[in-house]
């Protein structure tokens, strides 16, 4: 008989690319983590049959089914890779059992959590929201802009291969655009928010591109001083997110121009905000995915379990040293 | 017999990007009244990119689209309101604020192979009781059979028409028959067909007229042709041809050549026409909108704008990436450093 694991068992409900990909990084590269049960609802659905293959309990009655599971007792962590609509009742039927949760979807119930920027903040929270891929991808920058220069506006351009948007991303797009919008304000620190995502189907795919546009006040900085403190900060943040996302990179150099004069930013702004931004910070980002489920080109995919993956070390690191 | 046809004026919708989305509210009542007076049968109103379209990537706009939006159901009298949405950018609550102004018409956009994201969008503004097109834009970039599949897609979430949206400019006028041919073999006979054409190959009314004699009933038009790229297809001389191609409809072509000249040409601060920018879009079948950011980045970074343009064809970058534009740039100076360097 083996000596029992120190590792947290972890489920993951939603059988999909996300969960999916999910699992294999939970198989292959956790330290802290090991999978207990996947679970879906499409019984004919190629996540549900590589849990199978793998010998990992696997149930294709939702929610329902995993708290049936005979290993359910043993579960710490739930992520949940389904849809918004989803989550919301599977975290109302998983409450009175005390798991923590990692929330995948927009839903958005509890506080949200950007590794690279505020992973220590929440690590208590019952319920932690993962933002949205595009999310992951590019308030890190914000949040890098806005430790230099006040940030009166942040908004991100996510371009993703129409290959790696699955029907619960295809039919919730409005989700993607609100929660990442909320989140550029709360997590980047950004005095108002707006994300656009675009799905391009171009073959071969294109790898995940993000752009962060950053209007700020430079305050009494020349432009090569202020291009030179956003740089470096820019630069570490990038730095930072590579560590637990390893395709993830800045394209170009920074750039950081003076707003024209003409330029009506002022319909931009926070309602009720007066003082005009004199810069525009740009920063182009590409994520090449590690290829652990869908190709390469999902960088989406990958950023968004990597920090889910992150989180979940986290928290199971920090039970591991109280045990 | 003559053929009924639905005219759409888009000068204050695509319009916007020819003037960066910078227009006055009075300008906005004045070209309104003009055309609602000179008969059209439907009026857009939003940004460039639809409801909350301004941002850095595409432009700010002089105004919101509440303001404009206001400004145009206030002087409206006949012609229908009319917006645009693109999913990945507005959202189902800009709509209904859109709703709340007056605005009873909408047209929801997704690149022409991405039609499921709309599905959401044509649900809720059917449920709000509002007339609704999809609107398959880039049309040129995947084959017919493709295209006409995405339409019936769209169809079955619940719009009343489906358009053949030429962004690029790119379709020639046997492309828009086996278009127009194609959506109507799949859609349901109730089902309408629009056609939506840009002037950059010269073909706009062309395109237009052999949309309408292949079954199609809604035309974008738009005053002395205002908008992106090399512009709409112009509404005075479509209404011309219509005219002697027998196509009934209920616009006056005086009073919208007045309006055209008097109006609209007054307040471009860039040209709309077919030129080497312009014709290069269509060429290179590039969303028409990057023409004004394209030559923007060309004075800021001196790479050349028909070759930002040719890079957007060959990379197949789809409406919305305008941030590609500054990317293209950004990586051609690299390029020519690094031979500078060699």
């Amino acid at each position: 008989m083996s000596v029992a694991s120190t590792k947290a068992k972890v489920a993951i409900i939603g059988s999909g690319n996300i969960g999916t990909d999910l699992m294999i990084k939970v198989m292959r590269t956790s330290q802290h983590l090991e999978m207990g049960a996947m679970v879906g609802i499409d019984p004919e659905s190629d996540g549900l049959a590589r849990a199978r293959k793998f010998g990992f309990a696997a149930t294709h009655e939702g929610v329902e089914g995993l708290i049936d599971l005979p290993e359910f007792d043993d579960i710490e962590i739930v992520f949940d890779a389904t849809s918004a609509k989803a989550h919301v009742a599977n975290a109302e039927r998983l409450a009175p059992y005390g798991k923590r949760l990692i929330d995948l979807t927009p839903a958005a119930i509890g506080p949200y959590v950007i590794p690279a920027v505020n992973i220590d903040e929440h690590l208590d929270a019952p319920n932690v929201n993962m933002v949205t891929c595009g999310g992951q991808a590019t308030i890190p920058i914000v949040a890098a802009v806005a430790r230099v220069v006040p940030v009166a506006y942040g908004e991100i351009v996510a371009s993703i291969s129409s290959r790696s948007a699955g029907p619960g991303t295809r039919a919730n797009i409005d989700e993607f655009t609100e929660t990442t919008s909320g989140a550029i304000v709360q997590v980047g620190g950004a005095k108002r928010g707006k994300a656009i995502i675009i799905l391009n189907p171009a073959e071969p795919p294109l790898i995940m591109r993000d752009t962060v546009y950053a209007l700020v006040e430079g305050g009494s900085r020349s432009l090569d001083e202020l291009t030179a403190e956003i740089t470096e900060s820019v630069e570490k943040m990038v730095g930072d997110v590579a560590a637990y996302v390893p395709g993830y990179r800045l394209k170009q150099k920074v750039q950081v121009q003076e707003i024209p004069a003409d330029q009506p930013v002022e319909t931009l702004l926070a309602e009720g905000e007066t003082t005009r931004p004199t810069h525009q910070v740009s920063v182009f980002l590409e994520v090449e995915g590690a290829a652990h489920y869908l190709p390469a080109y999902a960088g989406n995919l990958d950023i968004m379990t990597s920090a889910a993956l992150q989180m979940a070390e986290r928290i199971a690191a920090a039970k591991e040293a109280t045990k | 017999m003559s053929t009924p046809i639905y005219i759409q004026e888009v000068s204050l919708r695509d319009g916007m990007h020819a003037v960066r989305h910078r227009i006055t509210p009075e300008d906005v009542k004045r070209i309104v009244i003009a055309a609602d007076e000179a008969g059209v049968d439907a009026i857009e109103v939003a940004h460039g990119d639809g409801l909350t379209g301004g941002s850095v990537n595409y432009g700010p706009g002089s105004n919101s689209d509440w303001e404009w939006i206001e400004a145009a159901a206030s002087v409206i009298k006949n012609a229908r309101l009319t917006t645009l949405l693109l999913p990945g950018v507005g959202t189902i609550e800009d709509l209904r604020r859109a709703y709340d102004l007056g605005v009873r018409s909408v047209r929801v956009a997704t690149h022409c192979t991405e039609a499921d994201v709309s599905a959401q969008h044509i649900a809720a503004a059917r449920e709000m009781g509002m007339d609704v097109s999809g609107f398959l834009m880039l049309n040129h970039m995947a084959p017919t059979e493709v295209v006409a599949q995405q339409a019936k897609l769209m169809e079955s979430y619940g719009a009343h028409c489906v358009y053949i949206t030429d962004s690029g400019g790119r379709l020639t006028m046997n492309d828009v028959r086996d278009r127009a041919r194609a959506y109507r073999d799949v859609l349901n006979d109730e089902t309408e067909i629009g056609i939506h054409a840009h002037e950059n190959l010269s073909l706009s009314v062309a395109n237009s007229v052999v949309a309408v004699e292949n079954g199609v009933y809604r035309v974008d038009a738009s005053l002395a042709g205002h908008g992106a790229g090399a512009g709409n297809c112009p509404i005075e001389a479509f209404i011309a041809v219509a005219n002697l191609s027998d196509f009934k409809h209920n616009c006056d072509l005086f009073k919208l050549q007045d309006a055209a000249d008097d109006i609209v040409r007054p307040l471009q601060d860039r040209p709309v026409r077919v030129d080497r920018e312009t014709l290069t879009m269509g060429y290179a079948g590039v969303y028409s909108s990057f023409l004004r950011h394209a030559e923007n980045a060309s004075a800021r970074y001196g790479v050349d704008t028909r070759d930002i343009l040719m890079e957007c064809g060959r990379r197949g970058l789809v409406g919305g990436q305008e941030d590609m534009i500054v990317d293209i740039c950004l990586t051609k100076l690299a390029e020519q450093e690094a031979t500078a360097g060699a």
